[in-house]
């Protein structure tokens, strides 16, 4: 062993780095403790870890979180799945019909930027004070991403493949299954996962907002008592759908994508 | 040795399984059109090994394209086993330069896939691929991906996988131009076995004189822009061949030879190429 690898910090040498990043965390909230509990932060602003974690078992048994919970999980998974279905369909459609492409493609970019949360009243309108209204906004707010990726992922899988794929005389729909859709899957999974994010955020925000339905509606509920470190006690579960989510979607390419 | 520029050499009979008749490219550019190939004709013999070489910019790429049906808007014919083709032919296997092999099929499943678009049931398909695996020497990297391969190994499996489909003319346009020297000596070898073997009639694209050597019974030289069939050169090196034939003094006469009509061309293609970077260097400066 040379003196280089005697030296080497101890995450060099083995330490997973989900620990380095479970370490981190705990530092950051033994940090934010300490600089309210010494003043410097003000605690009636940012509540201390130690209440916030003090009032998870308040929030599970006093504000059914597990039912707002898997409404808000729902949700999301509905919009999710409806995201995956129109927007890769949509992205599909764009690269294969060039003027739907020219005739779409700024719009539905300008679509992505725009803050269409604000749209609420509107769905509320159309669908009522129902998971429905959330449903669709998270779905809306999503669907440009979804179809940009899928459209960037197809428009650029590498010539030489699809090439080959002429070469062997493929029907289009064998250039398409075979060789586009596969190639352009990894970008497509970039779009689902971001889409998600924007779901994720504009249903929770929007039952914040209408004060009806899952996790935001709790959130929204604990703030109006001023009952800070339940808020951020919820706020936590809202991270837990999202980690649930992107856990599961990893799971899911790597089953499709073994090689990577 | 050499002979004129003329597709109806003496090598070249009437039996010939590919006739590439009078083609002409022209591709339109913001300077005006440029004619990329210009009349080129060309007939290989069945089991024929035949390189066109030339310098960048002859026109190789696109001659590849026009055979290999990739490229319809051409003037003049090819004909396949008497059969004139105007677009992909499953008569034509096709080897790229570029890495083709699909990253998402494991070796076996990229060998197969010309297998599996005839609807050959999945346990035969798979046993055809492990012989075309075998073929090129990749025995035991069957389930491997192609990302898991070096440069040349994934090259071999897109070779393997053009074979398995079983062509009757292999075209290769410079498939090992981005491997070391010794790699690519190698896979010639490997290469000239499976021609060999199979007595499969080939016709590769390359701008490298000793791979071309190595490998053919004919070359053709192509001039530079546009381009055109300069030469001929019937190469008449004993057969089977390996890439130990680079030390006899006969392949450096061909080397000497091929290069005394290349050098001119490729000299032409260079100054062409600084004179176009000056004019785009003028205009960006003014």
């Amino acid at each position: 062993m040379t003196d280089a690898t005697l030296t080497r910090p101890a995450f060099r040498r083995g330490v997973p780095p989900q620990l380095i990043g479970l370490g981190a965390l705990v530092a950051f909230f033994l940090t934010v403790e300490l600089l309210i509990q010494i003043g410097v932060i003000n605690r009636f602003i940012v509540p201390p870890p130690s209440d916030v974690i003090g009032s998870f078992g308040r929030v599970i048994v006093e504000e059914d979180v597990f039912g707002r919970f898997l409404l808000t999980l729902s949700e999301c998974l509905i919009a999710g799945v409806l995201l995956t279905v129109v927007g890769v369909g949509g992205g599909v459609l764009m690269h294969r019909y060039r003027l739907l492409q020219q005739a779409c493609e700024t719009w539905v970019a300008a679509m992505a930027s725009a803050p269409i949360v604000l749209m609420y009243p509107l769905f509320l309108v159309i669908f009522g004070r129902s998971m429905w209204t959330m449903i669709m906004m998270g779905f809306v707010a999503a669907l440009p991403p979804v179809i940009l990726k899928t459209l960037e992922g197809l428009s650029g899988t590498r010539k030489v493949l699809v090439n080959v794929g002429r070469s062997f005389n493929l029907t289009p729909s064998q250039q398409f299954w075979k060789i586009l859709f596969p190639a352009a899957l990894p970008t497509i999974f970039v779009g689902i996962r971001l889409g998600l994010i924007f779901a994720l955020i504009n249903i929770v925000g929007v039952e914040f907002l209408i004060n009806f339905g899952g996790l935001g509606q709790l959130i929204n509920e604990l703030a109006e008592r001023y009952d800070l470190p339940g808020t951020y006690a919820a706020i936590c579960f809202v991270i837990l759908v999202s980690i649930l989510f992107f856990m599961t979607l990893e799971k899911i390419e790597r089953w499709l994508r073994p090689f990577d | 040795m050499l002979t004129p520029a003329n597709p109806t050499t003496q090598a070249a009979a009437d039996d010939a399984i590919l006739v590439v008749d009078n083609i002409v490219v022209r591709f339109e550019t913001p300077e005006g059109p440029i004619v990329a190939v210009d009349d080129v004709s060309l007939k290989v013999k069945p089991g024929e090994f035949l390189s066109v070489i030339g310098p960048s910019g002859c026109g190789k790429s696109t001659l590849f394209n026009v055979v290999g049906g990739l490229l319809s808007d051409h003037q003049g014919t090819v004909n396949v086993a008497g059969e004139t083709i105007s677009g992909p032919h499953q008569s034509i296997g096709m080897v790229f330069q570029e890495e083709s092999t699909f990253p998402w099929r494991t070796v076996t499943d990229n060998v197969a896939f010309p297998l599996e678009l005839t609807g050959m049931p999945k346990a035969q398909r798979i046993e055809r691929a492990r012989h075309f695996i075998a073929l090129v020497g990749l025995d035991g990297f069957e389930n491997r991906y192609p990302g898991e391969l070096s440069g040349g190994m994934r090259q071999r499996v897109s070779l393997a996988r053009t074979l398995a489909s079983e062509p009757k003319i292999l075209l290769m346009d410079e498939p090992f131009a981005a491997l070391d020297e010794q790699t690519r000596l190698l896979l010639g070898d490997k290469v000239l076995q499976i021609q060999q073997a199979l007595k499969q009639t080939t016709l590769l694209i390359t701008h490298n004189i000793t791979e071309a050597v190595q490998m053919s019974d004919r070359i053709v030289v192509m001039t530079y822009r546009p381009g055109k069939v300069k030469r001929i050169v019937d190469i008449d090196l004993p057969r089977p061949r390996t890439s130990e034939i680079v030390g006899s003094e006969a392949f450096g006469r061909y080397v000497a030879q091929i290069w005394a009509d290349l050098r001119e061309e490729a000299s032409r293609g260079m100054r062409d190429e600084e004179k176009h970077t000056l004019e785009h260097h003028k205009g960006g400066a003014s």
